[in-house]
């Protein structure tokens, strides 16, 4: 091992079984007979070949860090294939790799002093890594898996490793911002019923598109944007009127500024300025919309945009059912999200999936989506 | 591509001081004389006819240097840039650099117009009031608008002037209180949101449909009884001209909106189609793009602001105005949303874009928009050609005068991005281009312009440097990252200090604050 006393050290985990099952058209690859079922439809680990696309991306800086890696498939193997000489920690029994592998790689690279951790995989891995090491280290996922929710995956594996290049560089294009975990429920995904649960937040670095010329003028870091999202919304809010205040980091500016007790992954309500609801499930929402009508007070909904798919309701705020949306109605609706979250859409829709295909029609059509203060970008919903 | 000899360049490297940092103690550039001995006898000190209370009581912190130091320093600083009239602006995109003629400076050099003072009568400025009278006729046909102020010191000033008139138009029929939205577009000059926004209103910003047009549906959805006006540009930065203009004029016409056309670059359209029969209220031009006057560092600002008739009325004070014999300044307009500047604003830039259109004649300046767009097309075939180059949008349209590319492929192989090859470029002795404005919808963007100005070698040119950027990313992407090799500044190494006001300085005393 080449001595790099004092260097930075880079985790990467890789979740050889991540995308296994979607590959072969079996939507996720949680459990084991899936996995095996998948392996005999032919399919191949792919997860290996995403991490050695991003770890090509610091081949050329590799003297200046130190790699900590897993042994074999969970990244050993990939580091070695492109000349690396990483430090191995932990050891796994025999060839299968478990979620436990994943969170113990998390753990162990935690303690060994790793600065930024990289892992391939999906859904489950982020959670794997989630489960670990929490809030507590920037990570960054490199996309393996088929169809991933969480937003802490850069959009592709080379992009991972281009960004833990700047990261590695200390460059001002690196910023750091909370990104969602989610948490899918794969057995239902195979059945066509989506559940993503809102499952937490990991810090993950990310590539500004910085200009460098005087013509462009200043960039508000993502913070920033927050808090000028969380101003508008709280100068616009209204006497007498209940707001149902959704999960996530772009709505919790709100609670801040009002100095109310925010449920991160919950849905509270304010009324007045005050706090008279936390962490409400679909029927205490019912309840107080119930509540709300017999003192004829309206009611409105604010919410963001969870994941990397552009989902406003149906992900990680399930509590916002059809039921509690009929009610609501789509004018009550204040979406809110940080330009860069609205353009990573690419031009796709932002989607509702209420599992009630009149409510998703009534969702549906152009909002006003509030991207900073007094600013706001129209947009479809599609469902 | 045609087969062109890239230039050898390299710029001079000198590791030059601050000038704030140089000279030694009792150095002098000049000494003034001793007044003679009569003067001196009659008047005394010279420095007692200062009252008391103008004098400093210490002396100014300034370096004590020689003339020719600060000549050699300056001459030096100089060489490390390409220079106004070195360099191919090609590149700078939404700008519209194109040659300004040496003879304008001469003109507004002249003591003739350097000499006058603002504050003359209006009387003994009739050769200059004549001339911003003539220009506001021009720009008048040009355009088809009614009246013009030239008071706005730039681009965004003038899309500003145009928000306080947006105000004021609904503040007259009482309807302010609830007007407070303006629309605008993402591929629009981000000034068209931002200065709406300074102006007290809520923007709404639309984004491209699938064909790059700003989505018609998406804004037929948010009129409303809000809708105070839109600004925006066509072509947008992506250099597709949307033909269905007057249908959105017409969507924000009927929720009682006014209409505003940022014509910044008219490039493309000038002498073909005029805002006014797009059904638009106002619009402005850059005097100091499309009509030659030198800009970015290289010159002062003008931005021209026209109206429709019945708005005419609440354009700055004061107007100049012609009765037959003279020319004189209205400042009776009880209805104005009053000054944006002071004076008539800076009146040089009139004078070259007033030359411009006299040299050029109205044929003359179509043929200019209709090279201009020639140019881009082919620019466009030979970019197009390079692998790793892709434009996003429309597929198989036409750009007009510009277009925005994207080096997203390049990228996404090699890791090296359009700000690393904006660096590499510049080693081939042209300037390094535009990227994008804000916010990147295009991913690693960058925005050619190739104005009327530029020959088809100039244009071959361009892209076989850009060509070899490419090439050489693919080939070795770390001699591109570690770009630029031939300059005497090198990359800067940290862009977020260009975000952070703590960490700016604007002058030495700031910076000598700031770098305790």
């Amino acid at each position: 091992m080449p001595e790099t006393k004092g260097a930075k050290k880079i985790g990467l985990i890789v979740n050889p079984l991540a995308g296994i099952g979607g590959r072969v058209g079996l939507k996720g690859s949680d459990g084991r007979d899936i996995v095996e079922k998948a392996f005999a439809m032919g399919a191949v680990a792919e997860a290996p070949m995403k991490a050695a696309k991003a770890l090509e991306r610091l081949v050329s800086k590799k003297e200046q860090f130190q790699l900590l890696t897993y042994p074999g498939l969970m990244g050993e193997k990939t580091a070695r294939e492109l000349g690396y000489e990483p430090v191995v920690l932990g050891c796994l029994k025999g060839d299968a790799t478990t979620p436990e592998d994943t969170e113990k790689a998390a753990a162990d690279m935690r303690n060994a002093g790793a600065e930024l951790i990289l892992f391939a995989g999906g859904d489950g891995t982020a959670r794997n890594v989630y489960n670990a090491i929490g809030n507590s280290l920037p990570v960054l996922g490199i996309p393996a898996g088929v169809k991933i929710h969480s937003a802490v995956y850069a959009d592709t594996p080379a992009h991972a490793g281009d960004a833990a290049v700047l990261y590695l560089a200390g460059s001002g294009r690196i910023q750091l911002k909370e990104a969602e975990v989610m948490d899918i429920d794969e057995e239902a995904f195979r059945n066509d019923r989506v559940s993503a649960r809102l499952y937490g937040y990991m810090t993950v670095p990310y590539v500004r598109n910085l200009m460098q010329s005087a013509k462009a003028g200043s960039i508000s870091s993502e913070k920033d944007t927050m808090m000028s999202i969380a101003s508008h919304i709280v100068t616009q809010m209204e006497r007498d009127v209940c707001y149902l205040i959704g999960p996530g980091t772009t709505i919790r500016a709100v609670m801040d500024i009002l100095g109310l007790k925010n449920t991160l992954l919950g849905v509270d309500a304010v009324l007045n300025q005050e706090l008279i609801g936390s962490d409400l499930n679909e029927s205490g929402l019912i309840d107080l919309l119930d509540e709300m009508d017999n003192r004829n007070v309206r009611t409105k909904v604010i919410v963001t945009v969870i994941g990397g798919q552009g989902y406003v309701f149906g992900r990680g705020n399930q509590q916002l059912s059809h039921r509690v949306l009929r009610r609501v109605g789509k004018e009550n609706i204040i979406i809110a999200a940080t330009e860069s979250k609205m353009i990573a859409l690419g031009g796709k829709p932002l989607l509702v999936d209420t599992g009630d295909t009149a409510v998703n029609e009534q969702m549906s059509g152009y909002v006003k989506v509030i991207t900073s203060m007094n600013r706001q970008m129209a947009y479809r919903i599609a469902y | 591509m045609k087969d062109v000899r890239l230039r050898k360049y390299h710029s001079a490297a000198w590791d030059e001081p601050l000038v704030m940092e140089m000279g030694t103690k009792g150095e002098r550039g000049i000494i003034p004389p001793k007044a003679a001995k009569e003067v001196a006898e009659k008047l005394g000190d010279a420095l007692d006819l200062l009252p008391a209370g103008m004098r400093r009581e210490k002396s100014m912190n300034l370096p004590e240097i020689s003339q020719y130091h600060v000549l050699q320093h300056y001459l030096r600083l100089s060489q490390m840039t390409l220079g106004m009239d070195l360099g191919s602006d090609i590149g700078e995109g939404t700008c519209t650099m194109k040659y300004s003629p040496k003879m304008h400076e001469q003109v507004v050099n002249s003591s003739k117009f350097a000499d006058l003072h603002p504050k003359q009568p209006a009387e003994t400025l009739q050769g200059i009031l004549e001339i911003v009278y003539g220009l506001e006729q021009y720009l008048k046909q040009i355009s088809g608008m009614s009246k013009f102020t030239f008071q706005p010191g730039g681009g965004s000033h003038a899309t500003y002037t145009n928000a306080c008139l947006i105000r004021k138009y609904h503040e007259a029929r009482g309807e302010l209180a609830t007007r407070d939205e303006v629309i605008t577009t993402i591929f629009s000059h981000p000034c068209d949101g931002a200065t709406p926004a300074t102006a007290g209103f809520k923007v709404i910003t639309l984004m491209p449909d699938e064909n790059g047009y700003p989505d018609l549906e998406a804004l037929k959805a948010i009129v409303s009884e809000r809708t105070a006006g839109i600004m925006f540009t066509n072509p947008e930065d992506t250099g597709i001209f949307n033909p269905k203009v007057a249908e959105y004029v017409k969507v924000v016409h009927d929720a009682g909106g006014l209409c505003f056309y940022d014509q910044a670059n008219a490039n493309g359209i000038m002498g073909m189609a005029r805002a006014f029969d797009a059904g638009f209220d106002a619009c402005h031009f850059n005097l100091h793009k499309t009509f030659s006057s030198p800009h970015g560092c290289e010159g002062p600002a003008a931005g021209a602001y026209g109206v429709r008739e019945e708005l005419g009325k609440y354009l700055p004070a004061p107007t100049v105005e012609f009765d037959g014999t003279r020319y004189y300044l209205d400042y009776d307009r009880p209805e104005s949303i009053g000054k944006v500047r002071s004076f008539l604003g800076n009146l040089e830039c009139v004078i070259k874009a007033y030359a411009w259109i006299r040299s050029m004649g109205a044929e003359g300046i179509k043929t200019a928009a209709q090279i201009s767009v020639l140019n881009n097309n082919y620019l466009d075939k030979l970019l197009l050609n390079i692998k790793g180059v892709t434009r996003p949008y429309a597929e198989g349209k036409r750009r007009l005068e510009q277009a925005r590319y994207s080096l997203g492929d390049v990228k996404e192989a090699t890791g090296v991005g359009t700000a690393e090859i904006r660096n590499r470029f510049s080693d081939f002795g042209i300037q390094g281009y535009w990227m994008s404005h804000h916010p990147w919808i295009v991913p690693e963007p960058f925005t050619p312009e190739p104005c009327e100005t530029y020959s088809r070698e100039d244009l071959d040119y361009w892209a076989a440097a850009l060509e070899q950027c490419v090439k050489e990313a693919y080939e070795d992407p770390e001699f591109v990252m570690n770009a630029p090799h031939a300059m005497g500044n090198t990359k800067i190494l940290d862009d977020s200090l260009a975000e952070d006001p703590d960490r700016w300085a604007c002058t030495y005393r700031a910076y000598k604050k700031k770098s305790k």
